[in-house]
């Protein structure tokens, strides 16, 4: 028996995929559409252009003497010098990770292995409603609460903003970060490594320590390293605690008060109600957005690294 | 003698196969990660009770005032208060609900329902997960040279026609550049949600005949919807709660006297000033005035609680649809 093909003509098949007019309306949606998506592209290049236009001109003309070496960040009477801005930011990271790895790493760990789903089901809302305080909140936090009743304990002064008072802010502000993105990667182990730990007599804590955390160990980094670049770009706990307001004098100490990248960009803006002042302070301005920009970038993109690892393990 | 059963062995059995003694080192570790936990809640429970405290003088004695009040020169002045922050935050929250909302949405189906797995798709999906990373205080110098500063880009590009339509340091550039901001949040959030939906309904549509737009429309939209709207209140909540970019781009933080009404459309091309942005002013001038101290707490919580009621109803919005659909 021969199979007989049903012979189908160009006319048939034409109307089978609808009429011109919805065809047209369904191209013309599809490029609306991707006109949107290809927006992000376009951000992402004026972002880039803006930082590196107005960078270029401070790069151009600045008397690069004036920015190593100074006594401080001075822009209005044009000293600018980055260290002072560089050692600040490190003080800040440092600190906010010092408070924000334990405390966060610590609730993941809770939360992924420990908790009872009942338990687990009212903390882990809290700590993500936590999330989205904003940060003039810590801000305020930092400077009035913090500073006297933590910093002026460990040897600090309570009067006023330091360093260290903003850098534990931050850390609190990164603290459900780490969190969630340590728990994320603690769930996406699978059970089997957990039940075999067991299995060989591990008890429940080496099964974390020893099975969990190794196998899980690609997201925390990736964690850690999103939180340390958002510690770096967090600018308003830093601008309100950070206890220096429109310069700062090179300082090495936490205990004392100076601006990091962000918050000085933030007081430039700021001092008066327009971004003025001498000669360059304009294109300091984008020119501290770029190192910030590309420092965070660098990180990021890091981070991204070890996302996709744990991505492709599991 | 005693009879000895077979539970009698088996639980001598059980007990030689249970390790030596309690286990000490374990149940430390367990009390110490569940206290991190509880400290990190604790932390916030300070927090605010603190700014309850502190700013409790203003709230319970004129609240309403307060909420109608406007920026002063002192504190004790009957007229202070957040009505001119609120009129900024507000309309930074339409901008991005009429430009973020539709922008993320469309850009997130296009990215789940229409795009190919090609070159042009990674370099977008690269794009955004790197604009989710930026600090917002960079996309304050966006919203600086593109919406304050008259500007030209790669020297034929001019962009002072943008500079004209916001006003410069204005509502509109405020809101602008929020949206952009929230941009890439609206898109993965969205994405997820779309990416969630079964490709049974999505066949079941095509299979009647529907067009690929008329099954997003009717199928994936619907489906969607509840991850979608968590996504764009949380976005919202964070574009409430941003002071960065509003600085850079020249919110005022003092001296403003305008008070315009919430439905006042001429005041969005004037100088303006946002929630976040009082609290910043009321905190630096405590110096000068201690009573702005508690100013500050006020209008902290009332920041907090629009941004936490967002935050708030999209988790829980959530987790109900996650549960019902498991």
């Amino acid at each position: 028996m021969t199979v007989t093909h049903m012979p189908h003509s160009d006319a048939e098949l034409g109307s089978l995929s609808g009429s011109p007019r919805r065809l047209r309306r369904e191209a013309i949606i599809k490029q609306v559409l991707f006109g949107a998506a290809i927006f992000s592209v376009v951000v992402s290049f004026l972002i880039v252009y803006a930082l590196l236009s107005e960078a270029w001109i401070f790069m151009r003309d600045i008397d690069w003497s004036t920015t190593w070496g100074q006594i401080g960040w001075f822009p209005r009477r044009g000293i600018y010098d980055v260290p002072t801005l560089l050692v600040a930011t490190f003080w800040v990271t440092i600190v906010a990770m010092v408070v924000a790895t334990p405390l966060g790493l610590g609730a993941a760990v809770y939360l992924a292995e420990y908790a009872r789903p009942g338990v687990r089901k009212i903390l882990k809302p809290i700590l993500e409603i936590l999330a989205g305080i904003p940060s003039v909140v810590l801000g305020f936090f930092a400077l009035l609460w913090i500073a006297p009743n933590v910093v002026a304990n460990l040897g600090g002064e309570g009067g006023r903003g330091s360093i260290l008072a903003a850098g534990i802010g931050v850390g609190i502000l990164t603290i459900p970060l780490i969190a969630s993105i340590s728990e994320d990667a603690m769930k996406a182990v699978p059970d089997a490594l957990r039940e075999a730990s067991a299995g060989m007599g591990a008890r429940k804590v080496t099964t974390v320590l020893r099975v969990v955390l190794p196998a899980a160990i690609s997201g925390l980094a990736a964690a850690m390293i999103v939180a340390v670049s958002r510690a770096m770009g967090e600018t308003m706990v830093v601008f309100m605690a950070g206890g220096a307001a429109d310069a700062a004098i090179f300082t090495s100490s936490p205990y004392d008060g100076s601006l990091t990248m962000t918050a000085a960009m933030a007081s430039l803006a700021s001092g008066t109600d327009n971004v003025v002042g001498e000669g360059l302070t304009f294109q300091s301005l984008f020119f501290v957005g770029l190192l910030l920009f590309l420092i965070t970038l660098a990180l990021n993109m890091l981070a991204n690294f070890f996302v996709r690892r744990i991505r492709e393990q599991y | 003698m005693a009879i000895v059963t077979v539970g009698d062995v088996a639980r001598k059995n059980a007990q030689t196969l249970q390790g030596a003694g309690r286990d000490v080192g374990g149940t430390i570790f367990r009390i110490a990660v569940a206290g991190t936990l509880y400290v990190s809640l604790l932390i916030i429970g300070v927090l605010i009770f603190d700014v309850l405290f502190d700013g409790w003088d203003q709230l319970s004695t004129r609240l309403g005032g307060f909420l109608s009040g406007t920026l002063r020169s002192r504190s004790i002045d009957d007229k202070l208060g957040v009505h001119q922050g609120l009129y900024g935050s507000f309309w930074i929250a339409a901008f991005v609900a009429i430009i973020a909302f539709p922008t993320g949405i469309a850009a997130a189906i296009y990215l789940e329902e229409y795009a190919n797995q090609n070159r042009t798709t990674r370099f977008i999906e690269l794009a955004i997960r790197n604009l989710s990373g930026v600090p917002s205080v960079v996309y304050g110098l966006l919203g600086l040279f593109l919406f304050v500063e008259k500007n030209t880009i790669l020297g034929f590009i001019g962009l002072g026609w943008l500079v004209d339509l916001t006003g410069g340091p204005t509502p509109i550039s405020a809101g602008l550049t929020l949206a952009i901001l929230v941009l890439p949040i609206v898109i993965i959030t969205s994405q997820e949600a779309i990416r969630a939906v079964p490709s049974g309904l999505k066949e079941g549509a095509y299979g009647v005949g529907a067009t690929k737009s008329e099954m997003i429309r009717t199928q994936v939209l619907p489906y969607a919807a509840p991850g979608i709207l968590t996504g764009t209140l949380l976005s919202m909540s964070r574009a409430i709660g941003e002071a960065a970019p509003l600085i850079l781009i020249g919110a005022i933080s003092g001296g403003l006297t305008a008070n315009p009404s919430f439905v006042d459309v001429t005041a969005l091309q004037d100088r303006f000033t946002a929630l976040p942005i009082l609290i910043v002013t009321w905190v630096s001038q405590r110096g000068r005035d201690e009573g702005f101290a508690t100013a500050a707490a006020a209008a902290i919580v009332v920041l907090l609680v629009v941004v936490l009621l967002l935050n708030m109803t999209a988790i829980l919005l959530r987790n109900r649809f996650e549960k019902k659909r498991g």
